[in-house]
């Protein structure tokens, strides 16, 4: 069976989150993909088909599609992250689909956290607004490798080159200030379809990629870290039976870079060192692990290794930091406000401790990216930047440098819910 | 000058080639996040269990956990809700399947709250005990005092599972609130809780209908019979094929068939609508996937009872 018989076995997967104030358009730019890709079925086309005519739309609106929740779609707009699926010939994409409004600060951290593209909408009729500039903040803190601005409603302001230039300009003006790899931009009008899947034939003037053929394209296998070998251990496997009496593997999921059999590794916290003796998956044994991999590794030595424990390559001279006092760029998801001093649980990789914020150094301001160290006070949606002591040493990266060992939340012991969202500093 | 062009080219070019060496298919990356989660659920939580249907998304996720764990054995029960309107074949299956890997499965009978009063039974041709189903299974996982059940909904599969997360929160009762959800970011999965709640587990969240054909055909996963084509009496209800079998009421205009079909999905048999199929292997089906025009939900009669049909049952503690 050929691939493409096969319906496309060999894809790439590729997250991306949207983000745009309300009626920038991204339900429509998303309902669009869905739609150009053929991933709409007709049983689902037939149902907004029917829902849009009742409430009196002309065409039909493809925002439904993307709007789950009955109060969202009473309201008509997206209130949490929606989970959105298709696929092309060369990716699978998985789109994280969330409200632009400050209000919805947390929804956008949580669909970005795991992104590999950022989609930013701005309507052309309106330019850089402050949201433009808090979501492009967002993709940068939460370290989204690539950033696609899409400058949509182009159809009405006549697909003019020169309002796509300025917008173009002015974006290149605050992005300086942050920090992603890389930006790109295109011109669209997500209701008309234009440079979206098909390239537009009004706008003969632009001669970059369409929106899809930049999903399709952008190089992301190099935005895992390949370097530092980590891996939080998960789970220990330990059948304890006849035909395995001895078999103790360490289960877990590689958080970033390679390990082959016979590396040495290093054990955290004892500091013990072993050699790996496999690396397995089910009957399958691998020669090389790597990110993201789900694994279970047995070592040479006999070691109590339990989870929470990681094991790491020291050879290429990068550790974890191994600490107590953490620092990070927290963002608050609950109405109770942070409490200074105040006591939470602390979950990073597989492990858990209870912590103190020891001090809240400054507060963002989202929309100017000033610095606010007068009002500390941390509630719903702000971001900050926070000392954190926890009550057992965590190995830990810097975000900036992993995306997995680098992130925490914060859970509150009274109600359990995850009450903030930490990027390690 | 030149030279450190060339050179740094060459390094472009030899770490484009270790990255592109480091690098997996959709579906090994679907797996290795499924097989996360159901470590992540073996980790946190202390009596989960693993909801078990004989359809293939069950199916799909015990091969997970089989994975998840090997060469030890499946640290978790699986459980069967059982409406007794079942496909025999898809019975046969799972003590088949349990046999052979040795897994317990427990079978918690819809009849059972039936006869206990929990539940009464709708009537009319349209009854199905597909609503009925939440109540045995909330009741089940009480009585096993289970704190994590996992399921094989995907949000690929209607717009209120679009929203839910893998890690989902239930309060004493057993209900969803989808507009009070914990936020879930990167890996970190919080399964705190209190006395009496619990947790639904959605391993295979981000799997679509064609991942999980694909993902079968990838590993030769064996299934149950109904899911190739077969001859079967059916006959047709408002637009969709179901299964002439001794439970079902017949209205006098319906009239029954002998044709050729398979399953899209294995459910209650009076709410799970057959597809018209000649596919008899693992690539025909994956052709079929890739070009039917409808969803697999469009042929069960429960989603279209309204609009919101899903996310309703869903608040009240559905699967
Ligand atoms: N003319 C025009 N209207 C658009 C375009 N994109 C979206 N809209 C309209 O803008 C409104 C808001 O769109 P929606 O997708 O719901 O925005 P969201 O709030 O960002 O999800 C709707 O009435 C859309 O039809 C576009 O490219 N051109
Ligand atoms: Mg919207």
């Amino acid at each position: 069976m050929s691939g493409k018989e096969s319906g496309y076995l060999d894809m790439e997967l590729l997250r991306f989150t949207t983000a745009g104030s309300v009626d920038d358009g991204k339900s429509t730019l998303i309902g669009r993909l869905l739609y150009d890709s053929k991933a709409i079925f007709e049983d689902q086309m037939e149902a907004i088909e029917r829902v849009s005519e009742r409430s009196g739309h002309e065409e039909v609106n493809l925002a439904l599609l993307t709007d789950g929740l009955r109060s969202e779609r009473e309201q008509g707009i997206t209130i949490d992250v929606a989970y959105r699926y298709f696929a092309t010939p060369k990716r699978k994409f998985i789109i994280a689909d969330t409200p632009g409004h400050i209000q919805y600060t947390r929804n956008m951290v949580t669909g970005a956290s795991t992104a590999n593209v950022a989609l930013i909408l701005v309507d052309a009729r309106h330019g850089v607004l402050e949201q433009t500039l808090r979501h492009a903040y967002i993709a940068s803190l939460l370290q989204i490798p690539h950033v696609i601005f899409c400058i949509n409603k182009m159809d009405l302001v006549d697909y003019s080159q020169e309002t796509f230039e300025k917008i173009k300009s002015d974006i290149d003006a605050v992005s300086s200030k942050l920090s992603v790899k890389d930006i790109r931009f295109v011109p669209i009008s997500a209701l008309k379809g234009d440079n979206v899947v098909d390239r537009s034939e009004v706008m003969d003037w632009y001669d970059g990629p369409t929106l899809m053929y930049l999903l399709e394209n952008i190089h992301i296998s190099s935005d895992i870290n390949h370097d530092d070998f980590r891996f939080p251990v998960q789970y220990v496997i330990r059948p304890q039976s006849a035909e395995w009496p001895d078999y103790r593997g360490y289960a877990g999921r590689i958080a970033s870079g390679a390990i082959k059999v016979g590396d040495e590794v290093g054990v955290l916290p004892s500091g013990f060192t072993s050699k790996v003796k496999t690396i397995d998956m089910m009957e399958e044994s691998l020669d090389v692990g790597f990110a993201p991999q789900s694994v279970s590794i047995t070592l040479e030595d006999e070691i109590d290794i339990s989870r929470g424990d990681m094991l790491i390559k020291r050879n290429n001279g990068s550790e974890p930091k191994n600490s107590q006092d953490i620092e990070a760029m927290v963002c608050w998801f609950n109405e109770r406000k942070l409490m200074p001093r105040g006591k939470y649980v602390i979950k990073h990789t597989s492990s858990d401790a209870r912590c103190m914020v020891t001090d809240i150094q400054y507060k963002m301001n989202i929309n100017t990216l000033e610095k606010n160290e007068e009002d500390k006070e941390v509630g719903m949606n702000d971001i900050a930047r926070i000392k954190i002591r926890s009550t057992k040493p965590l190995f830990f990266d810097s975000y900036s440098r992993n995306r997995i060992t680098g992130s925490i939340i914060l859970v509150d012991e009274a109600t359990n819910e995850t009450v903030a969202a930490g990027m390690i500093i | 000058m030149a030279d450190d062009s060339i050179s740094v080219k060459l390094y472009c070019k030899t770490n484009q080639l270790i990255m592109d060496q480091y690098r997996i298919n959709h579906l090994k990356e679907l797996e290795a996040e499924s097989i996360y989660v159901i470590r992540e659920v073996a980790a946190q939580f202390e009596n989960p269990v693993m909801l078990f249907s004989g359809g293939k998304d069950s199916i799909v996720m015990f091969h997970l956990a089989r994975k998840a764990f090997w060469p030890g054995k499946v640290p978790f029960p699986l459980m069967h809700i059982d409406t007794g309107h079942n496909f025999p074949e898809a019975l046969e299956y799972r003590d088949r399947i349990m046999e052979e890997t040795g897994t317990k499965c427990i079978v918690a009978l819809v009849q059972d709250s039936i006869d206990q009063g929990r539940v009464v039974e709708e009537k009319g041709v349209n009854a199905s005990r597909n609503k009925l189903q939440t109540v045995t299974l909330l009741d089940a996982i009480e009585n096993h005092k289970f704190d994590a059940a996992m399921g094989g909904g995907r949000r690929d599969e209607e717009k209120a599972r679009a929203k839910e997360r893998f890690f989902s929160h239930r309060d004493e009762f057993g209900q969803w609130d989808p507009k009070n959800q914990r936020p879930e970011l990167w890996n970190i999965f919080n399964g705190r809780k209190n006395m009496g709640e619990h947790f639904r587990v959605f391993p295979i969240s981000n799997w679509t209908e064609m991942d999980v054909w694909q993902y079968i055909y990838m590993e030769q996963i064996d299934l149950p019979s109904l899911y190739f084509t077969h001859k079967r009496e059916v006959f047709n209800r408002d637009g969709v094929w179901l299964a002439k079998l001794p439970f079902m009421q017949l209205k006098d205009t319906e009239k029954v068939e002998t044709l050729d079909v398979r399953c899209r999905t294995i459910g209650d048999v009076t709410c799970t609508g057959l597809t018209l199929s000649t596919a008899n292997t693992l690539e025909d089906i994956i052709h079929e996937v890739a070009s039917t025009r409808t969803t697999e939900r469009g042929g069960r009669a429960d989603d279209k009872r309204s609009e919101s049909a899903m996310e309703d049952r869903k608040r009240e503690g559905y699967f």
